[in-house]
């Protein structure tokens, strides 16, 4: 690392917590990004020079509050407070800080700060470029190129997002638990969208796309950390992790999505893998079952089996029921369809699917599944029937391609 | 003298490196490491997962934790390593060893890294 290149995480680390107790102490987002700002570039000047603090996110919150104030002072010809230089042996100051602001409050800080990002009225988009804004400091550049949109776009889309919280109002109280509960749940939901932005999104997995899945990473890190116990917290974790590990294997080189069955298993990162699977063992041992859990749990399933066809397909297939159950979803079904096709074969499955023909007409991961199920079975005039639906359906080159070799197996000569 | 060297930093900072960061930090390292292994002086060396990944047994009422063991009255006073099928063996590993000697906690941590050294 360069010289000054401890900083950067010093202050990377420490911004959720201090910008969400300056966001408190200022109850104004703007406010508390100036003071934050300000302390950040006092934090330049004087680490380098007397070391790193103790206690980086108690320095930030302290500095910052005197520099917002002191600039209010200034404007009103009051006198100044003291520089944070003279109080840079900040054994005692810091502590006082620390003191004042307890582990509930640091807690409550940084859940508020990742709250407000998820306003209903936001669509998911303008949440996460908020979330990578305000929460994770992101530089609106490199947002924009994580989005593929232009600089002032994504400067507008920020502006815009900002000023519809503003108006909503932010609720300053310590919140009770059924409220802490909710903004939890919000908040995961949109960690969990700020992830799949970098996993899914259009575009491939860029560089500046997959760092948005360390970014989510991170943050639900940060989240655990304050709030250990939660079940569906260790799941979103687990279930990013265990995602996130297959990355290196689901292109090929020339960019193309490699399917889970015919990826190099080597190329997974046995470290997430791992850590994915003891937050799961942590997470069972609260018997709440919820679908960050269940789906981590089919994440798990695949990281487990060391050949595809080691995948243990009937346990997928009961994990795939209960989810169904949590959150029902016809999509769902479907995904336990291709499970209940590895396990039981494709008839079960086509039994299984049946009732969803009407509602997922349009889906082009139905007719692509039904395609497949008739195939394996035999029946190919319907399976071609179905491909060609799907191919119609398809949403980028890359899907009609899949299902294009698919019908040139069909109507390749029988050996 | 065998001596335990223990590692301490800040969690938050050592996890918001990037990749580059953490593999040059692991680079330089592994200097270290290997010159001190070729004399048969570095053993069994090894990277923990976040505290996050921890969990921690309270020995005198059975209690199971999540997080890292944080109460600051006791000390460390030893560790072991374990290779087990996951949490759950873990933990009635740790049992075993209470009945034993019932005083204090224990902490399990998954391993990140692991190097059996010389």
């Amino acid at each position: 690392m360069s010289e000054l290149g401890w900083i950067e995480p010093a202050i990377n680390a420490a911004r959720p917590q201090a910008m969400g107790a300056l966001l408190r102490y200022f109850r104004d987002l703007d406010t508390a990004e100036e003071a934050f700002q300000d302390a950040c570039l006092r934090a330049l000047k004087n680490w380098p020079k007397n070391g790193p603090p103790r206690d980086p996110a108690a320095w930030l919150i302290m500095v910052g509050r005197n520099a917002a104030i002191d600039a209010v002072r200034k404007k009103s010809r009051l006198t100044s407070l003291p520089e944070e230089d003279q109080l840079s042996d900040l054994g005692d100051a810091e502590g006082a800080a620390v003191t004042a602001l307890d582990e509930g409050d640091y807690r409550d800080d940084v859940l508020r700060l990742m709250f407000i990002c998820c306003h209903p009225d936001l669509p998911s988009t303008q949440q996460i470029a908020l979330a990578l804004r305000i929460v994770s400091g992101l530089s609106v550049p490199r947002i924009a190129r994580a989005f593929l949109v232009g600089e002032s776009a994504m400067e507008q889309r920020i502006t815009r997002a900002k000023a519809k919280i503003a108006a909503a109002g932010v609720a300053f109280e310590t919140p009770g638990a059924v409220e802490r509960a909710e903004r939890l749940a919000a908040v995961a939901a949109m960690l969990y969208l700020v992830f799949n932005e970098g996993y899914t999104g259009p575009g491939g997995e860029t560089d500046a796309r997959g760092s948005l899945c360390d970014e989510a990473i991170r943050l639900t890190r940060i989240l655990l950390q304050l709030f250990p116990s939660e079940p569906e917290i260790m799941g979103l974790l687990a279930l990013m992790l265990l995602q996130h590990a297959r990355a290196a294997a689901r292109h090929d080189a020339a960019g193309e999505i490699v399917l889970l069955d015919e990826q190099d298993r080597r190329l997974w990162n046995r470290v997430m893998i791992a850590e994915g699977l003891a937050l799961i063992d942590k997470a069972i041992r609260h018997r709440t079952r919820g679908p960050y859990q269940i789906q981590a749990a089919i994440a798990a399933m695949h990281a487990r089996a060391e050949t595809p066809e080691d995948t243990d397909w009937a346990q997928i297939n009961l994990l795939y029921a209960a989810l169904e159950q949590e959150t029902p979803s016809p999509v769902i079904t479907l995904n336990r369809a291709v499970a209940v096709s590895k396990a039981y074969g494709a008839e079960a499955a086509l039994d299984l699917i049946a009732p969803l023909t009407e509602r997922l007409s349009a889906y082009f991961y139905f007719h692509g599944a039904r395609g497949n199920f008739l195939m394996q079975l035999g029946r190919n005039a319907e399976a071609r029937e179905a491909f060609n639906k799907a191919i119609a359906l398809a949403n980028t080159p890359a899907e009609a391609a899949h299902i294009r070799r698919h019908l040139d197996q069909l109507s390749a000569p029988k050996k | 003298m065998l001596y335990a060297l223990l590692c301490y930093n800040n969690e938050a900072e050592v996890f918001s490196w990037t990749k580059e960061q953490d593999d040059a930090v692991m680079a330089k390292l592994n200097v270290v490491h290997e010159k001190w292994e070729k004399a048969g002086k570095l053993k069994p060396s090894l990277r923990l997962l976040p505290t996050s990944a921890a969990t921690t047994l309270r020995k005198k009422d059975d209690v199971v934790l999540d997080g890292p063991y944080a109460e600051t009255k006791e000390q460390l006073l030893g560790f072991y390593i374990i290779d087990v099928s996951g949490l759950e063996e873990g933990l009635a590993f740790a049992r075993e060893l209470t009945a034993a000697n019932p005083g204090g906690a224990y902490e399990l941590r998954p391993i990140m890294l692991y190097n059996p050294g010389a």
